[in-house]
Formats: structure tokens, C-alpha cells, sequence
């Protein structure tokens, strides 16, 4: 089901992480991401593992939480897995079925490819699940504005991001309410081939379309009639502040990063 | 037919950071032929509960029997069931989707499987009951039509099921005056006609006053009141404690008694409160 999709989803808090600058759980986010790429043999991982959990705890969210976000994903990490498996090349067999080589080498890139993308999933869950979709926009808007001495669209894009995020529940809630009351008129949505479930889906579709239209043109109104016009001369409610808490964060990441250095060097 | 709940709990979101308990140990029967108006703050369980009279929701826990069977036993045909019970959301016109009126309504009984001749008979018929002009209007787009029309035609498409149940989510929800009037006009004929048991899900105390014969008051997942509209509406202050409102004939009669006028207890329609009324004014409206 849609709703049990961890990634993007915001789970409220005040923890120390909730509170920090989405600037800078950006970038951190970023820099993460790059400390995965460096990590080069299981010890690395153990590092990893044990640096997501500790952030995780200090947000006061269930580790579990995150493994729920990489379930949704299992497909494409299994057959990553198995990709890395057959097409990789080795030097060490470890058995051979036909024209088939499983070799060491193959196998552990294929490990390391997949615990890779589990990494990430869960790294960036981390993000999303302490930051609401507002305070993501905003902090990308920001990072992104130094980009519009150059024409880019920073407001725009941030603006459309935050109605398409805030619309993705409403959304959901609508399909939910026009399938129970097709559903209600002995509509199948389960049952019959693919062409047949094709069918059954245009009493979902139309009436969705329709409300998704008038929808976009009541908010476009709405906002005409409070007078908006895009980024220029915007103020905001909450401007975005870097605090103490930040400098924390950034250390402890670049700890992190530091750390798994380190034990790339000596371990090799 | 008869509808039995019996214990029904409904969490939604079991486990979550938003997990909310929408139904707390409901239990009631609803009879054939009854006419059973469901009132209930925003949020107190009311559409929750509608949803699971047709199978719509499983119950987290307890049981729901339709006509005897069990919803959540898995040889039951819920198509059967939904066919029996006739649910109408909340802004039923925003369900429609085909190209003309006459096929948005042949939608329901075609998932029946039934007869070309059948299909006709049932759309000719919805469409008489909600008071829509065949000749003129069968043919024509549903997105042509007012706001009113538009309800209407999605009333017919539940219609045309021929359910012995209907079940009404706010059937009057952002219609005008004389919409209103016309929705609850077809709904009480259909009553009076067909024998249609009527389950009606309403903000409206006057509305549920001025038609149902049992009134159910909902308050936090919880059944608060459950009784006819003169018992229930006899406990004005209870209902204005749990954010409900009485109707106006029961406001009114509270102020004149206030004011020393005899008004007799359980007087809950405007046209008995006008009888009344007259009578003290034929008496010369001598305070007692």
C-alpha cells in the first residue's frame, strides 16, 4: 500500500535533529551520502550502521522505522543484487553451474552494491522523517537561490514542490473516497485481466482528473487573491537561522566521515 | 432485512505516530423499515461507521451482520452485500465520470451483470425517484448539469442498485435552501414508497427532526444517545455539552417556557410547535 512508504514521510518530533536548519540537514545529507560511496569493506558498514543508529536515537524515532522505508524497495535491491551477480567480473571462483562462474569478487560487489542502496534509502529517510516537506522546500529554495542570478527558478520550483507535496495526501484521500464509492456501485478493481483492470480504472481516473482540475484552478485563485506573485520581494514568516545545534550536526558527521576515512586507510 | 453491529472497534492507522481509534465498542440494530437519523460532531465516527454497513472497512475488531452474514467472513459475496446496501458519500457528484447521464446511472446495475432491458427499467426508474426528466436530461453530459441535478443523478446511480438499505452521508452537504428540500423530499418518499430502510448521516438537526423516526447520537467513536427523536431531543442540554445543536422547535419551546409560556414537553417539529403555538395564542396567551 501507498501509506506504508517510509521515504517522505515525516514523522513530528522536537528532538535536538528535528530543530536544526533544513540547510544544513541538507548538505549533511549530502555529505552522507558521499561517506556511503567511501566505505569500502563490511567494518565500514558496522561504522555506518552504527552512526545512522545513534542519529536516530537522538531524533527519538524506532530504528525500525527505517527498515520500513527500504521494504518498498526490496525489488530493486534484489535485483541489483543479482545483476552484480551474474555481469561482474572475478578471478576467484567459487563454483561454476554450466557456463555460469560465481566468483568471490562478484559476490561481494554485489553485497556491497546492495548494502550501498540500503544505506542511502535509509540515510536519507532520516532527512525526510525529521523534516516536514515545508521546511525541506524552503531550505532547498534557500540553497538554491544563489542560482537565480542566472534565471533559475529557485522560488518556483521550491513553490510547486511544496503544493505537490502538500496535495499528495489530499490526493490519496480522494482516490480512497472515489474507489470505496465506485466500490460502493460493484466496481472491481481486483479481479480480471490486465486490459479488464485497465477498464476498471477509468471511474477512478475521470472523477480524479475533474477534481484535480478544479482544485488547481480554486488554489491558483486563492492565491491571486492574496496577491501572490512569485519570489520577488517575498518575505517570510520563519526566516531559516543557523544555531548552535547545526555546528553540532556538522561535526558529528564530519566525525563520521573522519572515522570511516581513517578505517578505509588502515584496513584498505 | 436487518443490520446488527455488535462491538465494532475501527483503528485506523494501527501503529503509527497517527494511529486513532474511530470506533469505540459500537453495538445497535438497525431494523428493516426504520428511518435512522446518525448525528455527530466532526470527527465522532459517524462516516466510519456508515462505511462498514456495506463492507466498505473491516472492524478492527467485533462483527457486522448484513441480513445474517458476517462482512468479514471471507465467503461472504460483498458484491451482494453492496448491492443490498446503498451507500451515498458525502459529495456523491464528484464520483461521476461517464459521458451521459444515462450511463453514469447504468453504471451500478451493469457491475451487476444484469439485462440490457433490466439496465433501462432501473435507470428509467432511479431517475423518476430523484425527479429528473428522462427525455431531457438522459442523454446529456453529467458535467452540463447544476449542482443540485448533479447530486441527484449520483443518488440515482445508488438507486439503480435497488438497495433494500440506503445509507446517506450528508445527503444535503453545500446545497441551497430549495436543493435541500428536494434531496430530503426524494429521500422520505422513497421511505414512504418502497419501504427503503433510510440510514441518514446528518449535521442538520432539523433535517434528521423533521424525518427519521430513531435518532443515534455519535460522540468520540462512542454511541452517546440512542433513541427516538423526542427522547433524544428531550436531552437539549447533553447535546449542546457534546457540541450538537436541537432543533430550532426545541430551542424555541425551551425559551418560551423560560419566559412562562406552557409548553408541553417533547414538542421537536416546527409543525407541532406552530400547533402549540396557535393554541396559546387562541387561549388569549395567558402566561401560566
Amino acid at each position: 500500500m501507498l501509506k506504508d512508504i517510509t521515504l517522505g514521510q515525516y514523522f513530528p518530533g522536537n528532538s535536538v535533529v528535528h530543530r536544526m536548519d533544513p540547510r544544513t540537514k541538507l548538505i549533511l545529507t549530502i555529505a552522507y551520502i558521499v561517506g556511503v560511496f567511501m566505505v569500502k569493506n563490511l567494518p565500514g558498514y558496522l561504522i555506518a550502521l552504527g552512526f545512522l543508529y545513534l542519529v536516530v536515537r537522538i531524533a527519538g524515532i524506532q530504528f525500525s522505522y527505517l527498515l520500513k522505508g527500504v521494504k518498498p524497495l526490496r525489488f530493486i535491491i534484489v535485483f541489483t543484487f543479482i545483476l552484480n551477480v551474474i555481469f561482474a567480473q572475478g578471478e576467484t571462483p567459487i563454483f561454476t553451474l554450466g557456463f555460469f562462474t560465481l566468483t568471490k569478487e562478484a559476490l561481494s560487489r554485489a553485497v556491497y552494491f546492495a548494502m550501498r542502496l540500503v544505506f542511502l534509502v535509509m540515510g536519507t529517510s532520516v532527512l525526510t522523517l525529521t523534516t516536514s516537506p515545508v521546511q525541506l522546500t524552503d531550505g532547498l529554495e534557500r540553497l538554491m537561490r544563489p542560482l537565480e542570478k542566472v534565471n533559475f527558478p529557485a522560488h518556483e520550483l521550491a513553490m510547486m514542490m511544496t503544493i505537490a507535496l502538500r496535495f499528495i495526501p489530499t490526493l490519496l484521500e480522494e482516490t480512497d473516497k472515489i474507489q470505496k464509492a465506485q466500490m460502493a456501485r460493484g466496481a472491481d478493481f481486483e479481479s480480471g485481466n490486465l486490459i479488464a483492470r485497465a477498464k476498471a480504472m477509468i471511474p477512478l481516473l475521470v472523477p480524479l482528473f475533474v477534481s484535480s482540475f478544479r482544485r488547481a484552478n480554486d488554489l491558483a485563485m486563492a492565491m491571486e487573491a492574496r496577491c501572490y506573485r512569485g519570489g520577488s520581494h517575498r518575505t517570510r514568516l520563519r526566516e531559516l537561522k543557523f544555531t548552535r545545534l547545526d555546528a553540532y550536526g556538522t561535526l558529528t558527521v564530519a566525525a563520521f566521515l573522519g572515522v570511516i576515512a581513517l578505517e578505509g586507510m588502515i584496513l584498505g | 432485512m436487518s443490520i446488527v453491529i455488535e462491538h465494532l472497534n475501527y483503528v485506523y492507522m494501527t501503529g503509527g505516530p497517527y494511529e486513532t481509534h474511530a470506533l469505540h465498542d459500537v453495538s445497535m440494530t438497525i431494523e428493516d423499515g426504520e428511518f435512522v437519523g446518525l448525528i455527530g460532531h466532526t470527527g465522532s465516527g459517524k462516516s466510519t461507521l456508515v462505511q462498514h454497513l456495506n463492507g466498505l472497512l473491516m472492524p478492527s475488531s467485533g462483527r457486522v451482520l448484513v441480513d445474517g452474514m458476517d462482512l468479514a467472513d471471507k465467503e461472504t459475496d460483498r458484491r451482494a452485500v453492496r448491492c443490498k446496501v446503498g451507500l451515498v458519500f458525502q459529495y456523491p457528484e464528484n464520483q461521476l465520470f461517464e459521458e451521459t447521464v444515462e450511463k453514469d446511472i447504468a453504471f451500478g446495475p451493469k457491475n451487476l451483470g444484469l439485462a440490457q432491458e433490466e439496465i433501462d427499467r432501473r435507470v428509467r426508474d432511479a431517475m423518476r425517484r430523484v425527479a429528473l426528466d428522462y427525455d431531457s436530461i438522459a442523454q446529456r453530459s453529467v458535467f452540463e448539469l447544476s449542482g443540485g441535478q448533479m447530486r441527484r443523478v449520483a443518488i440515482a446511480g445508488v438507486l439503480a442498485m435497488e438497495p433494500r438499505v440506503l445509507v446517506l452521508d450528508e445527503p444535503c452537504a453545500g446545497l441551497d435552501p430549495r436543493g435541500r428540500e428536494e434531496i430530503l423530499g426524494l429521500i422520505s418518499d422513497l421511505h414512504k414508497e418502497s419501504g427503503t430502510t433510510i440510514v441518514m448521516v446528518s449535521h442538520s438537526m432539523d433535517d434528521v427532526a423533521s424525518l427519521a423516526e430513531r435518532v443515534i447520537v455519535m460522540n468520540k467513536g462512542e454511541v452517546a444517545m440512542d433513541g427516538t427523536p423526542r427522547e433524544v431531543f428531550a436531552r437539549g442540554n447533553e447535546l449542546r455539552e457534546i457540541g450538537l445543536d436541537v432543533p430550532q422547535a426545541v430551542e424555541l419551546a425551551q425559551r418560551l417556557r423560560e419566559k412562562g409560556f406552557d409548553i408541553p414537553e417533547g414538542v421537536y417539529r416546527m409543525e407541532e410547535m406552530r400547533e402549540v403555538i396557535l393554541n396559546l395564542v387562541r387561549k388569549g396567551g395567558r402566561r401560566a
